[in-house]
């Protein structure tokens, strides 16, 4: 599987996408406190934070004994830059020139 | 409030030594990061992260406090106003593992204030940074984010 097809399926599923909104909120928790306050088991938590792994979107840190989990937003950023900027660039610019002929020709 | 960390995390299809350049080349980060790194990177030295734009402002300094190319740099990390005060210090650390033909390339932004503008600045701005690395080191181009301004 391409690396970009892995982000969009972890994305696909509202778990997945707590644990991240989670590790946004605080970042560096262990499996047992990213366990605490959702309604998951522990064995879904880890399985779920094992496609985000693989996904890039989580990215891990040995303290000790303790693993610690970190959201990694760079593959979201890949997204934005291919699959969002792209699309928003030409609607931003019709809606500039919607403004100036509304507005009336000037040179700014 | 205990200090924050961030870790980023890319794959960038080059050899370490291509990525480590486009770390410590002034040349090279201007491309992707309008700005400079400037430093002789040897341990204890200081660096400047300059700005390339007309006003060459120094936006950031700190001093190297490791240097293995290409594995492995740590620097600290600080708004030029607290230069002098070490305890505003951050630390940014990049590792560069070989992955099959890839860079796995870490970025460990430590030892952050909680709610300091560092803070804020950098959650913006190190994956906007690293894509445009990737970009820039796959493809020959930067992102336009940043060639377009």
């Amino acid at each position: 599987m391409r690396h970009i097809d892995k982000v969009f399926k972890a994305l696909a599923d509202p778990s997945r996408r707590q644990l991240l909104d989670r590790l946004h909120a605080h970042s560096g928790l262990s499996l047992t406190e990213l366990c605490a306050h959702l309604r998951m088991t522990r064995q879904a938590v880890a399985q779920h934070l094992g496609v985000l792994e693989s996904a890039n979107l989580v990215t891990t840190v040995w303290r000790g004994r303790e693993k610690l989990h970190y959201l990694n937003p760079v593959p979201v950023h890949e997204i934005y830059e291919r699959w969002i900027r792209k699309y928003e660039r030409p609607r931003l610019e019709a809606l500039r020139d919607l403004k100036r002929r509304v507005e009336g020709e000037d040179d700014e | 409030m205990s200090k924050a960390q961030f870790v980023y995390v890319t794959y960038v299809a080059a050899t370490p030594e291509r990525v480590f350049a486009a770390l410590t080349d002034a040349e090279f980060t201007r491309q992707y990061w309008e700005a400079e790194n400037v430093s002789d990177w040897n341990v204890g030295s200081a660096w400047e992260h300059r700005r390339t734009d007309a006003s060459r402002t120094v936006a950031m300094v700190g001093k190297v406090l490791e240097n293995a190319p290409p594995r492995r740099l740590v620097l600290t990390w600080a708004a030029p106003a607290d230069a002098a005060n070490p305890a505003k210090h951050s630390r940014v650390t990049f590792e560069l593992e070989p992955v099959a033909d890839m860079v796995r390339l870490t970025v460990t932004h430590a030892e952050l204030e909680p709610d300091s503008e560092m803070l804020r600045g950098i959650s913006h701005g190190w994956p906007r940074v690293l894509s445009s690395l990737k970009t820039l080191l796959e493809t020959g181009r930067p992102l336009p984010t940043w060639a377009g301004r």
